[in-house]
Order: structure tokens, then sequence, then C-alpha cells
């Protein structure tokens, strides 16, 4: 039975942690994920986990003792945002290339600069080549949801990668929602014990890990992480199949919603999901064919099913919560085009970054959106590809 | 399927390699040849050699084997041509210089 409860985005990612009882958390705080570690000391000084609360000086260090404890042979969880992200960056490709299945909180939160403490993907869009399983969440409850299902997917042998299960920062992870969580000893049973068959505690079977590779050897390594990758996938929807049967959620790569019928429609990541589902019901009583594709899963990326999922779509709006620089358009979007590429008859795509540091997004933005999407579709004509929308002036 | 150290090379395939790089074992470096950039090379005279043995500890490599108490000559495997052992010898028991010379 689920257990009904009001928390914040936050709250889920500490009750999570404490569900699971990790072996180890490297802990240091940075706006807005600073109540993760936060919520999670109380219930380490309250005796309700077991955990290795491990206070570093800095986020390179709590990755650091991430990796150290993942390699001894725990468990090991962290939580971060923006310039912490941005800190443990260099352990984040050993985490990875280790193939240590560490598990990261991340809080999105615009990177600076300018300073800014609000939410955009800036953060772990930034992070996207580092090796890391990305997984995203609308609300609260996926928060919760994706954080149960990273250590089946990491851990799984055929996969060994880090996971970072990501959250809108102050939208999703300060927000108070409606929640239901799962039984602990539910989330034991799903989770299970981590028995990998190699760790540097282990006495019969001394181990290196994360030695210095020649060139002979680096591209075949690198080679073994992009098929992990790749293999992630099938994973990852195994494990939403376990996840679906004891708590009647659902979860793929991705997020349909209403696009059976769609003419035109969105692909977006996080919360802006759900201002969009908002827009998109009015417009259906109006009876525009509309729909919604929120990505889940980004690395990796759902190329062959986001293809097949927008295939019968005449236009479609990418919306990148991350300004890439490529003077082009944001990563999402360069994905998604490139996804359409192998399509027969591709649908028109333009891109929209917006929100970036918290910069708000209302129904009346995405109304707008499909407003522009329509007349694409009458005339042919997308216009101006590459486009923010937002700002001033 | 877990290879030891011995059992990797330049020749083997991505499929074959340990996950990560793992090493499941202690002392593989003695497998590496870390001598193939020396340029210049340290030559033994045992006839002159004393058997004080300052040049073993002096070795920052492991490239001066000692067995039974008496140095043997050089593992040039491991030697990195540094030319420190044939500046401590004080006998002339070791010289330096281009291969073949």
């Amino acid at each position: 039975m689920g257990i009904r409860d009001r928390l914040s985005g936050n709250e889920a990612i500490a009750h999570a942690m404490r569900q699971i009882d990790p072996d180890v958390m490297g802990a240091f705080p940075i706006t807005p994920s600073t109540e993760i570690p936060q919520y999670f000391a109380q219930f380490v000084a309250d005796g309700k986990v077991n955990t290795e609360y491990v206070t570093v000086e800095s986020e390179h260090s709590s990755m650091s003792v991430c990796i150290g404890a993942q390699a001894a042979g725990g468990r090991a969880v962290t939580a971060t945002s923006s310039c912490g992200l941005a800190l443990m960056y260099e352990l984040l490709y050993v985490a990875a290339s280790s193939r240590l299945p560490i598990t990261l909180a991340c809080v999105n939160r615009a990177l600076t600069g300018p300073i800014n403490i609000n939410n955009d993907h800036s953060d772990s869009m930034g992070a996207r080549s580092s090796g890391w399983i990305q997984i995203y969440a609308e609300n609260n409850q996926e928060a919760y949801d994706n954080f149960l299902q990273a250590m089946p997917i990491g851990e799984h042998s055929e996969v060994r990668l880090p996971v970072m299960i990501c959250q809108d920062g102050f939208i999703t992870s300060h927000a108070v929602e409606n929640i239901e969580l799962l039984e602990d000893a539910a989330v034991k049973d799903f989770v299970g014990e981590y028995h990998p068959e190699h760790y540097l505690l282990k006495q019969e079977n001394p181990l290196a890990v994360g030695p210095y590779d020649i060139c002979a050897y680096y591209m075949e390594h690198k080679k073994q992480q992009a098929e992990a990758m790749k293999r992630a996938k099938s994973v990852i929807l195994e494990v939403a199949a376990r996840f679906r049967d004891i708590s009647g959620r659902s979860y793929g790569l991705f997020e349909e919603y209403r696009m059976k019928d769609a003419e035109t429609a969105l692909v977006l990541i996080g919360s802006t999901a759900g201002t969009a589902k908002a827009a998109i019901n009015q417009l259906r009583t109006e009876g525009k064919k509309v729909g919604l594709i929120k990505i889940r899963v980004f690395r990796p990326f759902p190329m062959e099913e986001l293809a097949a999922a927008l295939s019968h779509v005449k236009v479609a709006a990418v919306m990148d919560k991350c300004e890439d620089f490529s003077a082009c358009g944001g990563p999402l979007f360069a994905e998604t085009r490139s996804a359409l590429y192998d399509l027969e008859c591709r649908p028109k795509l333009v891109n929209y970054v917006y929100g970036l540091g918290g910069r708000d997004v209302s129904t009346e933005h995405i109304r707008s959106i499909f407003d522009r999407l329509f007349t694409i579709a009458e005339t042919g004509e997308t216009g101006e590809i590459y486009t923010h929308m937002g700002q001033r002036g | 399927m877990i290879r030891k150290a011995a059992q990797i090379d330049e020749q083997t395939p991505w499929q074959e390699l340990t996950v990560g790089g793992e090493i499941y074992e202690g002392g593989t470096a003695r497998l590496v040849n870390t001598g193939d950039w020396r340029t210049i090379t340290p030559q033994f005279h045992p006839d002159k050699c004393k058997q004080c043995m300052l040049c073993f500890p002096f070795c920052p490599d492991s490239a001066i084997p000692v067995e039974h108490g008496r140095r043997q000559d050089f593992d040039l495997m491991h030697c990195k041509g540094c030319g420190i052992c044939a500046k401590v010898c004080r006998f002339g028991a070791i010289t330096f210089g281009k291969e073949g010379d």
C-alpha cells in the first residue's frame, strides 16, 4: 500500500534515500539542493539509516567520497546543484569511466554567470557528455520514483554507470505537493542489496580502479562506456516495468501526452510539462490537435523512439531550458533534430530557449508557441528557427 | 570473462578488456616495458664492482636487481636511462652512453 503524504521535491529525495539506506553520502550544501543533505542528516542523527554521512569541504570532495566509497564496494549518494555540479565536473568523468554506479540528485539551477540561484537546466546539460545516465522529473512524485529506480538501472551488470536524477530547482524541489510514497519494505525489496563482483574491500580479490590508460587502451574503454550507455536504454525500461508492478505508476523514456492524433506538438524537459499540459487541455477543448512529449531520459537519448513518436506530427517546437551558445539552438533541439533526420517525412521543427535563470513560463506562453505552430502548419514557412522566449524586447 | 593483466595487450579487442580498465591483481607494472623510451643506457662492469650496494637504493625504478645479496646486471626493461647509478658508483663499475657505443 502506498503512503499518502505532502512533500517538497527535496524532502521526497531525502525520503527515497532514507528508504534505500545507502552506505555513504558525500554531503555538501548548495542552493537549491541543500535541503537534501539537511533532511538526510536528521535521519542519520535519529538512527533511521546506517549511512556514513561524510561532510566535506567542496563538491569536488563529495564526488570523490562517492567514488572512493563505491569503488570500495558500497552504495554512495550525493546531491548538488549548479556550480556544485560544475565543481564536480572532473570527478563526474572519473565516476563514469571507472564504471561506478553512484547516484546523484541534481536539483537543476542556472550555472553562473551572472550568478543566479533559480531554475534552468544549464548545470546538468553541461554535464551531458560526462557519461552519466540522466533522468529528469516533472514533479516531486517523479523525482522520488526516478530516484528509487536509479540504482537498479546503474548497478545492472550490463550497465554499470552512474545516474543523475534531475528535478527543477525551487519549482519542484521546494514546492510541497501531494505524493505517494512506497512502504520502506517495498523499497528495500525493489532496490535490493548491492553486491558488485569486484570491490576494493574484497580481501581475496586485489583490485586497482581507474588506472592510467595509454593511447593503446583509452579508445577501447570509451567504446565500452558507449556500449553500456546504449544497453542502458532497455534496462531503464525493464526497471520501469518492475517499478510499475509495485507502484502502479508507469514510466518510459519519455511521456507522450495527448500525442495520438496530435498535428502540432512540444518537446521539452521537466516541470514546464505541467504548464504545457494545462495549455494543451485548454487548446483541446477548442478542438486543436495538440500534444506534448516530455523527455524523461536524456542520456541515453531515446533517438529512434522519439523519431517514431514525432513521425506523424506536422510541426513541433523543442523547448530548451538551457542556452547552448551553439548559435543555432539548445541541446535538446540539436538531439531532436538529429533524431528526425532519418525519417522519410519529417515534421518542421523550431526551437525556443526559455525559462533561463528562473524566468517564468505560463500557459499563455505555451499557447503563443502553439499559435505559431498552427501558422507554420498552414503556410509551411517556419521563419526563424532558433528563438528565445520570455525576455524583454 | 575475467582477464589477468598478462592476458591483455595492445591487440586485445574492447569486448575482452576488463570493465573500466579494472586490474584484478597486484604488481602488474612488472609486465610493462617502461624502459623503451630510454635514450642513454648504463653498462655494468662486474669486474670493477665491489658489491657496495650504493647504486641499488639510488635507482629510482627497479632496474637494478639484487639476488642473494649480490647486485645483478641491469633490468633494461625498466631502466629509464637517468644515469644516477653511474654518478654514484665510486669504482667505475657503471658507465653510461648510447647503446651500441
